[in-house]
């Protein structure tokens, strides 16, 4: 394939424009369908049966009076799910995770499931399911869970990562480091050192649509699963292997999605879903609730995080180190890891040194949530960095710029930086006029930065020119925020036509090569590169076929602004073909016209933020105000602006949650005590101002139009923002996220 | 369980169903009926994904028992268009790009359209309690509130 995917500096005529979305009629009518709203003829109701404890081994259950029970078609436990992983140790958890085997590791875990012919005959079977539990002792906090003395959630895991390999198990599954330099020399160097210890509690991505799928199996072994999910091509994939089914034979298509934010990348309910209508011969939609989706889906890490950062009297900052524990619930993770990559990734540092550990605790197994835990090591690095630049007496934008990473700088992670937007991001930041605008009492202003690596990953795309000249392109990256339209106008762009003759669809499994799922900000920057090339490809045929017309050679057509045009002044009589006049002729002159691409999409070009915000503190009750907030990133190039400045605001609106309020309460029993969108408080519309957005486009140079992804950085800055915000108006750094009012006030009055 | 029998109205039309007394309204419109444009999203009345008007007044369908529909009115995000030409709040709301993934998006549309019947010049603060009870993870809530203010205007000069 003859693509070339480097960044071209062309002007556009589609792309950067802001189009109604193609998807947008049917979600404003109540037509489009995601999960819960797909039924099959005959379908039942499946449930699932959760552990009650944090912790107990699974002695016996007795499924035989749920069995009995009239209009009960199938009960499932593990020994419904055969263990096909292999040794593949990744794919057991995820099957043990679907359905407990020997233990169950959290409150929530599923243990049996139960489909039937309707919601009240599944929810009764379930109360006549026996489970003999001999309840363990359980541990819940990252700290605890790494003392020698907690309870160990899994006997054969030994920590990795360690110079000696331990002879004693662990709950901590690996320990890893990053950086480079000497960091005692570094801080040999410095004038001021600041060290602190940080924790941030676990959050909930909080999409609005529970996870929900239609699942049916035929007896001659091939299915259908309707679901929605990030990345139907992985969750094929992984049902398929936990099934013991040829992937081929399992055709996954992805609903309309309801939110995913990173929680709907793992398989949980779609895996028993198909072992229940295996076992009952019927389809079966099976769809968690509010408490199943907080109990037992995946949350974020809970985390504790040391940091010391010194610097020169100059502002220079001579050595930076971190510590930083994640909790990946009772299933090995490499959430630290991320963290110790990006703590320190906005800066130009000779000398640094992070060190992850990830730990076991019982809780749901953590997921991703946009840009996985890249918030939570920002926020300690970042609160440290504002507290450094004010014992030096710098101002803390001024300080950051002069540190910041630039083109060449050997990131703290490995890689060295091409052109990055941290600095120009400072420096808009700096000169925005809320910095300038005037705080009253009680008020504190913050800001921080943040980064994420951003993927590109597999990805297969298919475009298709009809006979009346209109394009169907067909993409296999999930939808999650307006990339039908973004693509639709890449298309546009590329093909030179009006983006109104494009219509974007996502193809299901069976229809399109694999793609991988919609992560990573994946979506618009690598299918927008497959888009391209399968445009290109059309367009070479479109050529053909108009030189065929002309009878001259193809490489005198060239393709300007949706036409064929024979150059030269030899063709000077020739009248350029329009894309729908070539079309509509197609039958005579080879058939249909169609580009195609698969591709891995290299190259997803890092991206950085700066956020700003003003907090007021009521110092009587510690409740908090978001009063303005801005946020400063770069996109390399927004496609479309307005659902760029919308993934700015949704994620900054996430990390205010996260901030001041939201955080996974469990009891001494080792149970969520709040599982449900009542006293799991997200931001509603009333806590929040307007989110002002300033888009920057630094090229990336690795996309033809400089794409980088720009979905999930907006979620990294703000714990950090609106940590140094809340410490600034009362005069007590904050150390613990979320800082809801209670935190404040004790924080305010230790000072006292 | 014997079912209740009940006739009531919903977006105009004149319909009859059987359901179960426990039965919640969400689940008859959603299962009996498909009108699936109302979601679940959490079933206790705190996220709004259900929002429909019951005889003028803005309620969650998850709280409603499907037997208490009886002899009333309902609207729900299915009769908010005319034909092929949408609400001024279903054009604002796509102008705008106030949905992102869009499964809150029919709650909020049913709630602003309430929220104007009662105030048709809300400030934004009016706007922003009015929709407090509908949880949107997506947008921030800052697009939505400039659809609802600009759908207001355009309202007044109709």
């Amino acid at each position: 394939m003859n693509f070339d995917p480097r960044y071209s500096g062309r002007s556009f005529t589609s792309v950067g424009t802001r189009p109604i979305r193609p998807d947008g009629v049917d979600k404003v009518t109540g037509r489009a369908r995601y999960g819960a709203d797909f039924n099959m003829a005959g379908q039942l109701v499946g449930r699932v049966l959760r552990s009650p404890h944090a912790h107990a081994k699974i002695r016996k259950i007795d499924t035989s009076k749920a069995e009995k029970l009239a209009g009960v078609k199938a009960v499932i436990t593990a020994a419904d799910l055969p263990d096909l992983t292999d040794g593949d140790a990744a794919m057991y958890d995820i099957l043990d995770n679907c359905m407990a085997r020997t233990k169950a590791l959290y409150d929530g875990h599923a243990v049996a499931a139960v489909a039937a012919v309707d919601a009240r005959t599944a929810r009764q079977a379930l109360k006549l399911i026996e489970v003999d539990y001999e309840v363990l002792p359980h541990v819940v906090d990252v700290d605890e869970a790494m003392k020698h003395t907690a309870p160990l959630l899994n006997d054969a895991i030994f920590t990795e990562g360690l110079e000696e390999k331990p002879v004693k198990p662990s709950n901590v599954t690996k320990r890893t480091q990053y950086g480079h330099g000497d960091i005692h020399e570094g801080f040999g160097q410095a004038d001021f050192v600041v060290e602190r210890s940080f924790k941030t509690e676990q959050t909930h991505q909080g999409y609005i649509e529970p996870h929900a799928c239609v699942a049916s199996v035929s007896s001659d072994g091939t299915a259908d699963l309707w679901v929605c999910t990030q990345g139907h091509f992985v969750y094929r994939q992984h049902c398929a292997q936990l099934l013991g089914m040829e992937a081929s034979k399992l055709r996954v298509t992805s609903s309309e999605i309801g939110g995913g934010f990173g929680g709907k990348t793992h398989v949980w309910a779609e895996p028993v879903a198909l072992a229940l209508s295996r076992k009952a011969g019927r389809p079966v939609k099976l769809v968690m609730t509010r408490d199943e989706v907080f109990r037992a889906s995946g949350p974020t890490s809970a985390t504790s995080i040391d940091v010391r950062i010194g610097a020169r009297k100059d502002g220079t900052i001579t050595a930076a180190e971190a510590t930083l524990r994640y909790s990946c619930g009772p299933y090995a993770g490499m959430w630290a890891e991320i963290g110790a990559m990006t703590a320190f990734a906005c800066y130009k540092l000779d000398n640094v040194r992070t060190v992850g550990y990830e730990v076991l605790v019982n809780r749901p197994k953590t997921a991703a949530y946009r840009a996985p835990s890249a918030p939570m090591a920002a926020f300690a690095v970042e609160s440290a960095v504002d507290e450094l630049a004010k014992e030096i007496g710098m101002d803390p934008v001024e300080f950051r710029i002069r540190n910041a990473a630039q083109e060449g700088t050997r990131s703290s992670y490995g890689p060295v930086y091409g052109p990055i937007g941290i600095g120009p991001t400072l420096e808009a930041a700096k000169n925005h006029p809320h910095m300038k605008a005037p705080l009253g009492k009680n008020q504190g202003r913050g800001m921080a930065c943040g980064f994420w690596f951003n993927f590109g990953g597999q990805t297969c795309t298919d475009l298709n020119i009809g006979m009346d000249g209109s394009v169907s392109l067909a993409v296999g990256t999930v939808d999650v925020g307006g990339s039908r339209a973004s693509l639709s106008l890449v298309a546009a762009e590329e093909l030179g036509i009006d983006y109104g003759q494009v219509k974007a669809v996502v193809a299901d499994t069976s229809s399109l090569g694999y793609n991988d799922m919609t992560d990573g900000s994946r979506g618009t920057f690598s299918s927008s590169m497959a888009t391209i090339s399968a445009a290109r490809n059309a367009i070479k045929t479109l050529r053909d076929r108009a030189a065929q017309t002309w009878d001259i050679p193809i490489d005198d057509v060239v393709w300007e602004k949706g036409h064929a045009i024979a150059k030269g002044e030899k063709y000077g009589n020739l009248a350029a073909l329009s894309l729908k006049e070539i079309a509509a002729a197609s039958g005579k002159t080879g058939g249909p016209i169609a580009g195609h691409s698969e591709l891995v999409a290299d190259g997803a070009g890092v991206s950085f933020a700066t956020h700003i915000c003003d907090i007021e503190v009521d110092p009587e009750t510690g409740s908090t105000r978001v009063l303005r907030y801005t946020v400063v990133q770069d996109a390399g190039k927004a496609v479309h602006p307005t659902y760029v400045e919308g993934q700015y605001q949704g994620g900054a609106a996430q990390g205010i949650g996260w901030a001041l309020n939201e955080e996974y309460i469990y009891g001494k029993d080792g149970r969520l005590q709040n599982p449900g969108f009542l006293d799991y408080r997200i931001p509603v519309c009333s806590d929040l101002p307007m989110i002002d957005t300033q888009i920057l486009e630094i090229p990336n140079p690795n996309h033809p139009y400089g794409v980088r992804g720009v979905g999930e950085t907006s979620i990294v800055p703000p714990l950090a923002a609106i940590a140094n915000a809340v410490s600034n108006a009362v005069g007590v750094r904050m150390t613990h996220i979320p800082m809801s009012p209670p935190r404040i006030l004790a924080a305010i009055e230790a000072e006292r | 369980m014997a079912g209740v029998a009940v006739s009531t109205t919903i977006n105009g039309d004149t319909v009859e169903y059987l359901c179960q007394p426990d039965e919640t309204l969400l689940d008859v419109l959603r299962d009996r009926l498909g009108l699936t444009g109302a979601k679940e999203g959490c079933g206790t009345g705190d996220c709004g994904a259900c929002s429909i008007i019951l005889d003028d007044r803005l309620v969650c369908s998850c709280l409603v028992l499907g037997a208490e529909a009886e002899g009333r009115h309902v609207e729900t995000i299915e009769g908010m268009a005319h034909g092929d030409s949408l609400h001024p709040l279903q054009q604002k709301f796509l102008e705008h790009a106030a949905l992102q993934c869009g499964i809150c998006t029919p709650g909020f549309l049913i709630a602003a359209k309430d929220l104007l019947a009662k105030n048709p010049d809300p400030t934004e603060e009016e706007i922003r309690f009015g929709l407090a009870g509908n949880l949107c993870r997506c947008t921030g809530y800052d697009k939505i509130v400039r659809a609802v203010q600009d759908a207001a205007s355009v309202m007044k000069g109709a």
